[in-house]
């Protein structure tokens, strides 16, 4: 193992009144490496990325950042220390312009309001909605407010970028452009990716973890899971088709 | 960079045409003027927190009254000077904010307008409790000691005035600044969506306890200002009509805008006189007008013009 490993969860579990969410998930994410996280509807995707980022608390278990126990940490703590998260639903500043959405994003960090001006400049330049910087975020299309949700986080330069759902209904070339602002990003971003286009998923994954029914059955490269006759049981085979 | 230079402009043209009326209205407009601008710096305190910050509070009487009675007990029974009276006033207004908001803070939306209303409540009664001292319902008068501040008798109509525009220029250059920093941007933010805020690393909770702290301070200072210039000291300025003035102010001045607070207190104070002059049921006069504007200015009058003519009103 030479990679360090940024994130880890041992034994992280989660039920909802009687419902298991996510039951004893060990996971470990290297510096770098994009790992899918997969699974039907249900399977506790969504809940594990909560909990990896703080929004949750999980009833049992530890996750450890860069070998630090952030378990007992606020989420915004645990975004402090170098995670970016998008929501599921989009989430934005639908009221304040376009800018200032970036521009909160790079503010907690980057002193000097001129800084922070020309940073934002930059990251919407390089997501394509410069030219609409000025125009208040929630006027725009719903394939660019998740566009511009992905800005906020590469703005904020994350060594884990967590992304539920990021493609969840974007058009194909919107799709396309995803994959491309992924294809971007500094090589020691680590980015865990909750997805249900496989093509994205195997297009963008070094690993992919699959979960059913709130446990992890799989872990391993794209070939294998593909492969993997209890992931077909579960997941490809119906997604598949 | 524009729009600095222009709130800068915007800012300062007001104090300066602030300053021109103070010194050219007859002495009944100038007597209304003191009071307008004591009370919109209780506004602009509660506009931080309501406008700005997002979050309604029914309980800065509170505030205001701890203001009031922490200069009024400690000029009229501890015999401190108006300057010192002045600071207690401000620090015991920031620790009842700061103790109610940490409490208050656990709740939010209608929980958190019932606690706050709660903790207003229980601090007029805690007045009333302690009647021996603050003379309850019916306040009591400051000795002409605690009326002089810097060589100045705050008891004559112009030094008043003057003191009153120096204190509501201080306020709102200073709340206009606050509005542009990063906290006050961070404050809006967790007005528009707390959630992606706090998923953007902010600390929300100690941030809108920051908010809590900042509002009540203002507002209490208020509250010792208006005890210094007017003289009285009563329990009428802790009741729950007090808490709900100030909602009424910035709702019609429009929350949110360095100006509102200030347009809001002076449309409801001129309202409610002129009306008064002309039926008795005034009250029905200004609740009629109120209706009036939220249905057709919901964003009050500094959000109309913000809409209609100059979105980049801070």
């Amino acid at each position: 193992m030479a990679a360090v490993t940024l994130l880890e969860t041992r034994g992280l579990s989660k039920s909802f009144g009687g419902v298991t969410a996510c039951d004893g998930i060990d996971l470990a994410l290297p510096a770098g490496e994009t790992l899918a996280l997969i699974g039907p509807n249900g399977s506790g995707k969504s809940t594990f990325t909560a909990m990896v980022s703080g929004r949750i608390r999980p009833d049992r278990g530890r996750v450890l950042l860069r070998g630090r126990d952030v378990t007992a940490l606020p989420a915004h703590a645990r975004i402090a220390m170098g995670m970016a998260y998008t929501f599921q639903i989009t989430s934005v500043f639908a009221d304040l312009p376009v800018r200032e959405n970036v521009a909160l994003a790079l503010r907690r960090t980057v002193r000097g309001e001129g800084r922070v001006q020309a940073g934002t400049d930059r990251t919407l330049e390089r997501v394509g909605l410069l030219a609409r910087a000025d125009q208040p975020a929630g006027d725009l299309s719903y394939g660019h407010q998740r566009v511009l949700e992905i800005a906020m986080g590469l703005a904020q330069n994350p060594a884990l970028f967590i992304l539920d759902e990021p493609t969840q209904g974007l058009s194909e070339p919107e799709v396309a452009e995803f994959v491309a602002l992924m294809d971007a990003l500094p090589a020691a971003t680590a980015v865990l990716l909750v997805e249900h286009n496989m093509d994205v998923v195997m297009r963008l994954a070094g690993r992919i973890a699959v979960l059913d029914a709130g446990g992890l059955i799989a872990v391993g490269p794209p070939d294998r899971i593909r492969a993997d006759p209890a992931v077909q049981a579960a997941y490809l085979g119906t997604a598949d088709a | 960079m524009i729009d600095a230079r222009r709130s800068l402009l915007l800012h300062g043209g007001i104090v300066a045409c602030l300053a021109l009326l103070a010194a050219t209205l007859p002495a009944y407009h100038a007597g209304n003027l003191t009071r307008i601008l004591v009370l919109a710096v209780y506004a602009m305190g509660y506009n931080l927190l309501f406008g700005y910050t997002g979050l309604l509070s029914l309980g800065h009487a509170l505030f205001f009254a701890a203001g009031m009675y922490g200069f009024g007990l400690s000029a009229a029974l501890g015999g401190l000077s108006a300057g010192a009276a002045l600071l207690a006033g401000v620090a015991a207004a920031a620790l009842v904010a700061g103790l109610t908001g940490a409490l208050a803070l656990r709740t939010r939306d209608v929980a958190f307008m019932i606690v706050t209303l709660m903790f207003a409540q229980a601090g007029y009664l805690t007045i009333l409790y302690f009647g021996t001292w603050t003379r309850g319902d019916e306040g009591f008068v400051l000795p002409a000691a605690a009326r002089r501040l810097a060589g100045f008798d705050l008891r004559g109509d112009g030094a008043r005035l003057v003191a009153a525009l120096t204190l509501f220029s201080a306020c709102f250059l200073a709340t206009a600044a606050l509005t542009g920093s990063r906290l006050g941007r961070t404050l809006i933010a967790i007005r528009e969506n707390e959630d992606r805020a706090r998923m953007l690393g902010y600390d929300t909770a100690r941030l809108k306890l920051v908010a809590v702290v900042l509002s009540g301070t203002l507002s209490g200072l208020a509250g010792a200002a208006y005890a210094m210039l007017f003289g009285y000291v009563g329990a009428s300025f802790a009741t729950v009509q007090y808490s709900i003035l100030p909602l009424l102010w910035v709702l019609l001045g429009g929350a949110g805008t360095t100006v509102g607070p200030l347009i809001g207190v002076a449309l409801v104070f001129y309202l409610i006189d002129w009306s008064s002059r002309v039926t008795d049921a005034y009250m029905l006069v200004a609740g009629v007008a109120l209706i009036g504007l939220t249905l057709f200015a919901p964003q009050g009058v500094a959000g109309l013009i913000r809409r209609k003519a100059a979105p980049w009103l801070p």
